[in-house]
């Protein structure tokens, strides 16, 4: 049994942690949150002095090699600071080239990737028509949708990129709940689209890293809640006693723990699954998925009604991880849906 | 990181799979998959001694005391293995997982080889003598008293909740051996034998109609000085061993049975036409979920080498699965509806979902109630301040 991290993963764990912890600071992600959401130097630094851009992309295109348990433990990393980066686009659209591109399309675009060029976004089930490789159709919640240069769509067993720069594209920004990943709508009239060479695998291989980007980012957030929380709970006093010391106070921490615990084991089974090429990893990434976004979701709003007055406040970062928390949920299938797919698993197609 | 098992331990899983299917399916298909845990006990006996005979007992220990020094991934194949091939809970679960671990941890090498080779040969079955009327979660309270007389120690007191004590050879009791001491002070860890005036058993009818636990009298109950584990007076630190054992490797043989509980459920919805309901849908996808990740948090545990963080992971780990296994039983009865509710006899006796419904109250009770987990969880795996305690 060999279910815990090798030598390297937990050097690259701990790099990513003091990485992001000491850049992806609340005064960064705010100033960023006050412009477009992308904090362009952390991004610039994340792509080029770390060479993280490239993890799980192939090394003989410029990528770092390795594979979604590395991912996932610089996602994990990444939304344990709700950092601002454009990390979900861009692993989407890096694993749909590298798993279903064409040789030429991955050596066009995997190492631009690579070397954190390009912003990326990609649309979740959308809705388009086709007529001679131009693409029309409306995409609504593009995270980080209006400052991505490349669009990932997909329809049946196809897929797409599109240039966001390039002809018949509008793209609208919108005023987004979580201004760490805020979204766009890309209207798309006759817009030119670059057509993957195998729709299926790209279509797997961007919505396997999209979820387990997603997973991980809430299994970091979901682990920082519960820190910075309990680090509180020693320091505030009430009835003159440390708040920690109220069992009401301490069996709400304790239940986040708990969850938090699965949510590691969802996280790392999903990511082996898909490196393994296991039979289990499609119902192992809508666990992970479904599971995760919850266990952050519980854990960022008792965040909030653990630190009482000022967890309310613009001011603390209370609500940069519950905002996340919340968008994680429905970004790319909501928990529902995610069952849904295991009950399918298990149970057959609903009836 | 990686999620399977080596191909050494795969052909391990299909030697104990064909041994396993083998009685399961011949000579003891009589007792696969009884459902409840005093069914059947003269034969479950028997069956204890034939996983004895056959070297599969106690596959953990060392092979000097009858063992296998089976390694933890071989524990965790055969534990599923066992389960899958339908085979009956361990009617001594309490000598193989608790008593034994706890003998070859703290026993002197007379005390291992008088009880460790009884224990693998399955000829002696094991209860555990701690809770009492007013020591349950605030075990340190035992008033159970201990006195040296002669060659021998003299046990007055009453314990309760005793599993299978009306079917045990041996009792491990904690006891208070110095007068007047308090909390977890001044207590011992006596091995005592069952069969003697001193001791009485009297059975109690619980929530299933089934008495599995007991009130265990002992009046002038008597083992020798030396039936102790541990040193007189330092017998809390071997009983919390215990429960570290209790509440961490030995439950992950309880997964594949949870599979099976949770197939039955899903055959069950499957049968009734509940399986095309969305809402009965996304519950049992929960439990799914649940089940999957109670499986890879145990991996997890059992592959770290870093011990804390299977401290962490263990001590999450009893309240999970007690409280998947509660709601479980939940979904079986919603499942089943009212048809649940009737047996199907003119007993009180329960098939599987029912009786899990009933039975899975107590899986959030023993062992620890999931308020102390969650004590112990925020105390020990936090490092928040401690329960203030008062003077009883
Ligand atoms: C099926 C079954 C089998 C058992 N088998 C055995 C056995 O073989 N041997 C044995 O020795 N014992 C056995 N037990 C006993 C079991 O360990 C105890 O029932 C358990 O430890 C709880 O103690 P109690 O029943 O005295 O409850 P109490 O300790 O009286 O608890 C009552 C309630 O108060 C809560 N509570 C208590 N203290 C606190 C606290 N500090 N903070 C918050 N809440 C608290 C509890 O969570 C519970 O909800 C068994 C119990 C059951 C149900």
């Amino acid at each position: 049994m060999e279910f815990a991290f090798t030598d390297e993963q937990a050097m690259i764990a701990e790099t990513v942690r003091g990485f992001f912890a000491e850049n992806a600071t609340s005064e960064r992600t705010r100033k960023a949150m006050a412009a477009d959401g992308i904090d362009r130097e952390l991004w610039s630094s994340f792509a080029n002095e770390l060479g993280l851009a490239g993890i799980g992309l192939p090394e003989e295109h410029g990528g770092a090699g390795l594979g979604m348990v590395e991912m996932a433990l610089v996602a994990e990393a990444a939304g344990a600071q709700v950092a601002a980066l454009p990390l979900l686009g861009h692993v989407m659209i890096g694993q749909a080239i590298a798993r279903g591109g064409s040789e030429a399309q991955k050596a066009e675009w995997l190492p631009r990737l690579a070397a954190g060029e390009l912003i990326a976004t990609a649309a979740w089930a959308p809705k388009l028509s086709v007529a001679d490789g131009r693409i029309s159709g409306t995409f609504p919640f593009l995270p980080h949708g209006a400052s991505a240069d490349l669009l990932l769509v997909h329809s049946g067993s196809e897929a797409w990129i599109v240039d966001l720069k390039g002809a018949g594209v509008s793209v609208q920004a919108h005023v987004t709940m979580d201004q760490t990943r805020p979204f766009a709508t890309a209207t798309l009239d006759g817009a030119q689209g670059e057509q993957l060479a195998d729709g299926d695998a790209a279509i797997a291989g961007a919505l396997a890293a999209g979820w387990i980007c997603l997973a991980a980012e809430a299994l970091g957030g979901a682990q920082a809640t519960l820190d910075r929380t309990v680090a509180y709970s020693k320091e505030r006093v009430q009835f003159g006693r440390q708040i920690g010391s109220f069992q009401a106070y301490k069996h709400r921490l304790a239940d986040m723990m708990i969850e938090i615990e699965q949510a590691r084991s969802a996280v790392y089974w999903a990511a082996c699954a898909v490196d393994e090429g296991s039979d289990e990893a499609q119902v192992a990434l809508h666990s992970a998925k479904a599971f995760c976004a919850d266990t952050y979701f519980m854990c960022a709003g008792n965040m909030i009604q653990l630190h009482g007055g000022i967890g309310f406040t613009w001011e603390h970062d209370a609500h940069l991880f519950f905002k996340r928390a919340r968008s994680i949920q429905t970004l790319l299938g909501d928990g529902q849906w995610h069952r849904e797919q295991v009950a399918s698993a298990v149970l057959g197609a609903a009836a | 990181m990686k999620l399977g098992f080596s191909p050494a331990d795969e052909a391990f899983r299909a030697e104990c799979a064909a041994w396993l299917q083998a009685e399961m399916t011949g000579e003891f298909a009589d007792i696969r998959g009884i459902p409840n845990l005093c069914d059947a006990i003269p034969r479950r006996k028997e069956w204890e001694q034939r996983l004895g005979e056959a070297g599969w007992g106690c596959i953990g220990w060392p092979r000097k005391w009858g063992g296998r020094d089976a390694t933890i991934a071989q524990q965790v194949i055969f534990a599923e293995e066992y389960a899958r091939a339908g085979a009956p809970n361990r009617i001594n679960h309490i000598g193989v997982e608790l008593a034994g671990p706890t003998i070859l941890a703290f026993g002197s090498e007379e005390q291992k080889a008088r009880y460790l080779p009884e224990i693998a040969a399955g000829r002696q079955i094991w209860c555990q003598g701690y809770s009492e009327p007013n020591a349950g979660s605030d075990l340190a309270n035992v008033k159970t008293k201990a006195r040296l007389e002669g060659g021998e120690w003299v046990v007055n007191g009453q314990k309760v909740w005793t599993s299978l004590a009306h079917y045990s050879d041996m009792i491990f009791v904690v006891a208070r051996s110095e007068e007047g001491s308090a909390g977890p002070k001044g207590l011992s860890f006596l091995l005592m034998d069952m069969d003697q005036p001193g001791i009485e058993v009297r059975p109690i009818r619980q929530i299933n109609g089934e008495a599995e636990f007991n009130e265990t009298f002992l009046t002038d109950a008597r083992c020798a000085a030396d039936a102790m584990l541990g040193a007189a007076g330092e017998g809390w630190k071997v009983a919390m061993a215990l429960l570290a054992f209790e509440r961490g490797v030995s439950t992950l043989g309880q997964q594949m049975q949870f599979r099976n509980e949770l197939d039955a459920v899903i055959d069950a919805a499957r049968a009734n036409g509940k399986a095309a309901d969305p809402v009965i849908r996304q519950k049992i996808a929960r439990a799914e979920i649940g089940l999957r990740l109670m499986r890879y948090g145990a991996l997890r545990m059992l592959s770290g080498t870093d011990l804390a963080a299977i401290d962490g992971a263990a001590l999450t780990y009893k309240i999970q699965w007690a409280t998947w296994r509660r709601n479980l039983g939940e979904l079986g009865m919603e499942v089943l509806g009212q048809a649940g509710e009737v047996a199907s006899g003119d007993h009180y006796s329960w098939p599987t979902l029912p009786n899990l419904f009933l039975f899975s109250r107590s899986d959030t009770i023993y062992g620890g109630t999931n308020q102390i987990q969650r004590n112990l969880i925020a105390e020990r795996g936090l490092g928040l301040p401690r329960e203030p305690r008062g003077q009883a």
